[in-house]
This record gives C-alpha cells, sequence and structure tokens, in this order.
C-alpha cells in the first residue's frame, strides 16, 4: 500500500501539441492517493490527451507525470506496472476471446500463468461476463467490449485504476457493479480515476474532481468544494459555459 | 423522390472524391481503362453488323449473358462494388418502397459500369440494324438486358446481405474472390485454349444459353433478324419474367431490409478455455507468440498471405509449361520463404490500436519482436523446408537439395530479422481490424509496394553468402558448396536475426508511445 503523503498522481505543467493547437497546456493536476476522481470537461476538452500521457502512452510536449512518487516518463515500466489503465478510443485484440484476451494483459505485465488463469475467471465472473468468456471479443456489444478491457485494466492489481469513459454504453446492472468494485477497491487503499460526462454518476461516486476545459484545469477540489452548494452538473456548466438559452426554433414547437 | 436519391449518390461519390486527390486518380484510370473497353466492344458489334446471323447471334448472345451474370453475382463476391447508396441507412426515412425500387435501379444504371454497360448495350442495336425490325428489337432488349443486369445486382445482394450478415461469411468471401483472381493468368490461359478448341460447339452453347434467363434477352433481336418471330416472342417471354421476378425478389427482399436493417450478426463461436495461451510458455514471449499465432489463424488479413502459398507452386507450374520444365518448381520452397519471411513487418500496423496493450503493460521490446517471430517461425520453417524437400522430389533434381536448404533457411532467418527491425520502426497504411483483406487505403497501396520491394532488395544482399555459395555450387555440379551453404546459412542468418531482434527491440522500447501515435493517426 502506498504511503499516503505522495499523492497517486502528479502532473506538472504538462503540455501536448498538436499541431498549433495546444490540447493541454501547461496542466497541473493532483490526485491524493486513496481518492475516488473524477475528470469532467466539454468535448475536446484534453481529457483524453491528459490521461494519455499520465499512462504512458503518448510522450508530452513538456511537464512532468509522476505515479506514486515514480516519474512516468523516465521510469516507464515501473511506472506502468502501477497502473491500470482503461483507455477510450483504442481497439482491442479482438479476435480473442475475452479470457484469452485478460489471459493476454496478465502474460504481458510478466504475471504468472496460473495467477492469470485464477484471476481471469475471477474478473470475467465479477463483471458479468462468465458466459463470454469463450466467445471472440470482436462479436461482443459495446457494454461488454468497455468491460473486458476494464478486466485487462485490473488483471495485475494497480494502486492506481485510470479509467477514460468506463461507464458509456454499460448497461445499469453492470455499471452498478463496476461501481461497487471500485469502490471496493479504493477502500481498500486504491486510487481511480475516471473521466466521465454523466454529472450526476461523477457527484454520487467522486469524493474529489477537477474540471478541465481547453486544456486547463479550471476547478479542482473535493466534490463538495467544486460544486460549491450546486449541483455538479449546473456548476459544470457554470464554468465551462456555452448553454444556449431559449426553447428552441418556433417550428419544433408543437403547440 | 427519384431524383433526389440519384442525386444523393452522385453527391456521395463526389465528396468521397474530394476528400482523396489520388482516389480522382483512380476513378480517371478507371474510367479510361473501361472507355478503352467499350471501344472495342463497340467496335466489334459495328463489325458484326456484315457477319452472318448466326455467328452474330452466337457472339451477342454468349458476351450478353456473361454480361447479366457478371453483374448479378459479382457484387456478391466482392461485398458489394457499388453502396454508395445503402438501404440500411436509408431505412430512416419515411421513403415508399416502390420509389425506392425505382430510385435504385435508376441510380445503378446511371453509375460508370451501368453507362459502359447501357452503352455496350446500345451497341448491339448497331448488330441488327440490318432490318428495322430486329433493329427495334434490339433497342427494347438492350433496355430490357441493362435493368435485368442492374436489378440482378441489387437482387442478389439484397437477399445475400440476409444470409451472409455475419462476419465469418463475409470474411469467407472475400477470401475466395482472391484466389481466382491470383490464378488469373493461368485461366485466361486455359480459357482461352479451351475455346480454341471448342469453337465448332460454340453455336450450339448459345442456343442452349438463348434460352436461360440470362441469354434469353439477347436472343431476340436475332431471332428477329432471321425471321423466327414465334422463337423470339417466346424468349421475349422469358426476358421479362426474368426482369419481373428479378424486380419482385428484389422488391421483397429490400422491403426486409428497411423492417429490420441488418446488424452485425454475433456468430457465438465458443473456444473454449485459452488456447494457444495455455501451450506457448506463460511468459511476455511466449504470449506474443501466442497472440500472433491466434490471429494467424482467425484474422483474414493474415489468411490472405497464407493462401498466397498454394498459389506459387501453381503458378511456378504454369510458368514451367505446365510440366514441361518441372527444374523451376525447385524454386518453390525459396520463394514460398520470402513471402512468409517478409509477410510480418506489417505486423504492428495489423495490430492497429490494440497495440496500445503492449505500450500500456509496458512488454518489452524484445518480447515483442521475438514473439511474433516465433509464431510465424513455428509453421513457416517446417513448410518452407517441407516445400523445398518436395519440390525436389517432384522434379527430382536431389542434387540440389543442399543448396537449396541454404538458401531457404538463410532467407527465413534473414527476412525475420528484417522485418522484426521494419515493423518496430514503420506504420504502414494497412487495412483495419475487421476490414476487407484487399480495401487499399489510399496511396497505401503505392507506399507498401515501395518499402516491399526495398526491403527484398535489402534481404537479397543479407543472404547473398549462402545465396553464392549454392548457385555456385549448382553451375559448377559441386554437391559440396551446397552443404557448405547450410551452416553459412544457419550462422549469417542467426547473427542476423539477434541482431533484427535486439535492435527492432531497442527501437520499441525508446519509440513506443511515438508508434502508438503514429498508429493512432491513421485508425
Amino acid at each position: 500500500m502506498a504511503t499516503t503523503s505522495t499523492p497517486a498522481l502528479e502532473i506538472r505543467h504538462l503540455t501536448k501539441r498538436f499541431g498549433t493547437n495546444a490540447a493541454v497546456d501547461d496542466l497541473d493536476l493532483v490526485v491524493p492517493s486513496g481518492s475516488f476522481f473524477g475528470l469532467v470537461g466539454p468535448n475536446g476538452a484534453g481529457k483524453t490527451t491528459t490521461l494519455s500521457m499520465a499512462t504512458g502512452l503518448l510522450r508530452p510536449d513538456a511537464g512532468t507525470v509522476s505515479i506514486h512518487g515514480v516519474d512516468v516518463w523516465t521510469n516507464l515500466v515501473k511506472a506502468k506496472s502501477l497502473v491500470g489503465n482503461l483507455s477510450d478510443g483504442v481497439r482491442l485484440f479482438d479476435r480473442l476471446t475475452g479470457t484469452q484476451l485478460v489471459t493476454y494483459a496478465g502474460l504481458l505485465y510478466g504475471m504468472d500463468r496460473d495467477v492469470v488463469t485464477a484471476r481471469a475467471a475471477d474478473l470475467l465472473t465479477m463483471l458479468d461476463l462468465e458466459g463470454a468468456g469463450s466467445t471472440l471479443v470482436v462479436d461482443y456489444s459495446a457494454g461488454m467490449t468497455k468491460k473486458i478491457a476494464l478486466a485487462c485494466a485490473l488483471v495485475h492489481a494497480p494502486q492506481l485504476l485510470v479509467l477514460d469513459e468506463p461507464f458509456e454504453s454499460v448497461d445499469p446492472v453492470s455499471a452498478a457493479n463496476i461501481r461497487d468494485i471500485l469502490e471496493g477497491f479504493v477502500k481498500s487503499g486504491g486510487t481511480v480515476i475516471v473521466s466521465s460526462h454523466v454529472m450526476d454518476l461523477v457527484q454520487r461516486m467522486c469524493d474529489h474532481v477537477a474540471v478541465i476545459d481547453k486544456g486547463r484545469v479550471i476547478a479542482a477540489g473535493t466534490t463538495d468544494e467544486v460544486r460549491a452548494g450546486s449541483t455538479l452538473e449546473d456548476r459544470f456548466v457554470e464554468l465551462v459555459g456555452g448553454r444556449n438559452k431559449g426553447e428552441g426554433p418556433e417550428w419544433l414547437r408543437l403547440s | 423522390m427519384v431524383a433526389t436519391l440519384v442525386r444523393l449518390r452522385f453527391l456521395l461519390l463526389a465528396n468521397g472524391l474530394r476528400k482523396s486527390p489520388w482516389q480522382i486518380v483512380a476513378v480517371i484510370l478507371g474510367g479510361l481503362y473501361g472507355l478503352f473497353l467499350l471501344g472495342i466492344v463497340i467496335v466489334g458489334l459495328i463489325a458484326l453488323r456484315a457477319a452472318p446471323i448466326d455467328f452474330a447471334r452466337t457472339l451477342v448472345v454468349l458476351a450478353g449473358a456473361a454480361t447479366i451474370l457478371g453483374w448479378t453475382f459479382l457484387p456478391v463476391l466482392t461485398s458489394g462494388i457499388d453502396q454508395t447508396v445503402d438501404t440500411a441507412r436509408l431505412a430512416p426515412f419515411p421513403v415508399p418502397i416502390n420509389t425506392l425500387v425505382l430510385a435504385l435501379a435508376v441510380s445503378g444504371v446511371l453509375g460508370v459500369p451501368g453507362i459502359v454497360t447501357s452503352i455496350a448495350a446500345l451497341g448491339t442495336v448497331v448488330t441488327w440494324s440490318r432490318d428495322p425490325l430486329a433493329a427495334f428489337a434490339a433497342l427494347v432488349s438492350a433496355a430490357i438486358g441493362v435493368f435485368t443486369a442492374v436489378v440482378g445486382s441489387r437482387m442478389l445482394a439484397a437477399l445475400a446481405s440476409r444470409i451472409g450478415a455475419g462476419r465469418r461469411a463475409r470474411e469467407a468471401r472475400t477470401l475466395i474472390v482472391f484466389i481466382p483472381l491470383l490464378l488469373l493468368g493461368p485461366i485466361i490461359f486455359l480459357v482461352s485454349n479451351l475455346l480454341r478448341e471448342a469453337s465448332d460447339i460454340l453455336p450450339t452453347i448459345a442456343q442452349v444459353v438463348g434460352w436461360t434467363p440470362f441469354g434469353a434477352v439477347w436472343a431476340v433481336p436475332a431471332d428477329v433478324a432471321s425471321g423466327d418471330f414465334a422463337k423470339a416472342g417466346f424468349e421475349l417471354l422469358i426476358a421479362l419474367a426474368t426482369l419481373v421476378l428479378f424486380v419482385a425478389l428484389w422488391r421483397w427482399g429490400l422491403g426486409r431490409a428497411l423492417e429490420r436493417p441488418a446488424r452485425a450478426a454475433t456468430a457465438q463461436v465458443s473456444k473454449r478455455g485459452s488456447g494457444l495461451f495455455g501451450i506457448f510458455p506463460g511468459t511476455p514471449t511466449g504470449a506474443v507468440a501466442a497472440r500472433a499465432l491466434t490471429y494467424w489463424v482467425r484474422d483474414p488479413r493474415y489468411a490472405q498471405s497464407l493462401i498466397t502459398i498454394p498459389i506459387v507452386p501453381a503458378l511456378l507450374f504454369f510458368w514451367g509449361g505446365f510440366g514441361e520444365n518441372l527444374a523451376i518448381l525447385v524454386w518453390v520452397g525459396p520463394v514460398v520463404a520470402v513471402l512468409l519471411a517478409m509477410s510480418i513487418y506489417t505486423d504492428v500496423s495489423y495490430d492497429n490500436t490494440a497495440f496500445a496493450l503492449h505500450v500500456q503493460t509496458g512488454v518489452s521490446g524484445i518480447a515483442d519482436r521475438l514473439g511474433r517471430v516465433i509464431a510465424l517461425a513455428v509453421f513457416a520453417v517446417p513448410l518452407s523446408l517441407a516445400l523445398v524437400v518436395a519440390s525436389v522430389a517432384v522434379s527430382n533434381t536431389w542434387q540440389l537439395l543442399p543448396g537449396l536448404l541454404g538458401i531457404t533457411i538463410g532467407i527465413l532467418l534473414s527476412g525475420f530479422a528484417v522485418s522484426s527491425l521494419i515493423s518496430g520502426r514503420l506504420t504502414f497504411p494497412v487495412p483495419a481490424p475487421g476490414e476487407s483483406p484487399f480495401k487499399a487505403r489510399p496511396g497505401g497501396g503505392f507506399s507498401l509496394m515501395l518499402t516491399t520491394f526495398a526491403s527484398w532488395a535489402v534481404l537479397g544482399v543479407l543472404i547473398l553468402p549462402e545465396l553464392v555459395l549454392a548457385l555456385v555450387g549448382f553451375a559448377t555440379d559441386n554437391p559440396l558448396l551446397g552443404w557448405l551453404s547450410i551452416p553459412v546459412g544457419l550462422i549469417v542468418g542467426t547473427a542476423l536475426l539477434v541482431l533484427g531482434v535486439r535492435l527492432g527491440g531497442r527501437i520499441l522500447d525508446r519509440r513506443a508511445p511515438e508508434l502508438l501515435a503514429q498508429l493512432q493517426k491513421q485508425k
């Protein structure tokens, strides 16, 4: 278990440009160890780019990232063994069956085969996938694909879980089960970072939250601090702006 | 509404072209090629005007029947040549089905293949213009024939999309098409030979075909020209009945497609346990090998390179004059070795963004490289060596065996080395997972071809020691040199392989995030 003094994730002056457009612009973020951290922001705010850089998938132009005190970009292998990562928008090796995919991930982490086999079975049961373990992932529904990707992120028992849009197209029952798993994980001392567009979910689930817009953190702290007495959704809209007032065009009103 | 849908078809084509200038070039080249073929056909049809009726009838009926057959069956095999206006996407709009049938038929005729076919069909009017009544009959036949062809393609596609919508059926289909494509040269040769010999019975064949749904329509004007109106009338009935039947079937298939849009059918393929992961060692290298070998079996993009293997002996056999020169067969082993050893240089590109798993688990570059090589070597090495022995046995050239083994071993090991190095550094625009193995990315064909030739050239240089030894041995009939090429190939090849895997692994360790970013860009 990590000591509580060093943050689970510490990002300093992180910057990434694509062409002339700064996707992440001098971003600072500290995720305390043992927190359930929500990352919210409008489309194109730089959430996925930030998380990719934080987990060693995308090299930053500038800035540092450290996970439990381990500098990610100078000690990639050590840092990666501490993180479980669910990336949004990358493919899986989908010609493998569910069981094979989780086994593959575990073996790539350098785990022992017997341990991997046992954990893969546990994970599939936990995520309501036990019936689908012998089906090719390419034939999975969108929600099942999300869940098997989550299983791959959990298999090596990381200290920090970074989940990009984990609840997208997951059915409510499975989502509740996943939430239970994550809450249990946090209770036992792990740290979870989730990015999501569902404000209600983040407000209910997360104890900390950061709002990202245009590649910068515009608000961060405990969920109660950030929402400041209002709902997170209202506060988010207030911070980010861009709501259109009105009831839509005249012709769309039926009476 | 019909006009709107036809306009939509051209709008989609134009927008598609605007995205890629290279595609415009391809379309223009395709158009020129079509015009060239069309020119030949038109000239032929005009020339037929002076030919005896029976001769003209035979040619027009056979060619016409082949046209309708081709229109009907080709799109099904190639998963739809023209899906510009996809019925599944039209499903949400309230378009009456009869309007839709008409609009899709018209837009089918107005496509490039439709226009070419129409002009060629109108060419038959010239052929039969020896007699005004026959010319009129030809005009009617041409119209019926073209619509039958277009509706035929749509009909079978609509019906087949119901039957073969599953992933497996689709994948099997694309692979089946590939085999005749590769063997096109030999097939044309055989067919033309056959036709030359069988030219006496062609009129009889045409007579029979003239009574079938595909040929009847083209026989009508010929029989009008020869004054056999009763026969012409029957044939016209067959032709009309065919068109009506095609339309009815298509309308039915379309109606079902609109009510129940095809969704990716889930073929529940049960694979118990962990498969190859339980057989290979439980290490990162073993896992990569198990995964890669599983893909060789399950991913049609890999199957594509496997299909070429039986074709190599067939092509060499053909070049050797159908068994006249069996000695050429001994190159089967080395050629297959080149094809297989170089087949994994696009491996990471085939992974696409799934490669993120390798980056995120921090698996070492060497394990990644080595695993992929092992998966390939497991079948490539025994297969190539067996082919060498088999080809020597067939052509009874046992004195060549040691030299050929030396060359083949050298090619395999050095080829693995080159592939390991290239695929750790470069990504190529290959078809994405699940796409047709033959789908070319815009501009992809050219860069892929260039690197293929470049890497083959590099491979040629790397295997020089054993190659020269073996070739000199062949030329001087000195078996010792051949035997010598085996250890040379083994030692040089192994050294190169160690170097290639090490270097490729180091590059991967350093540049994996950049490689992933590259893959993501071309996703």
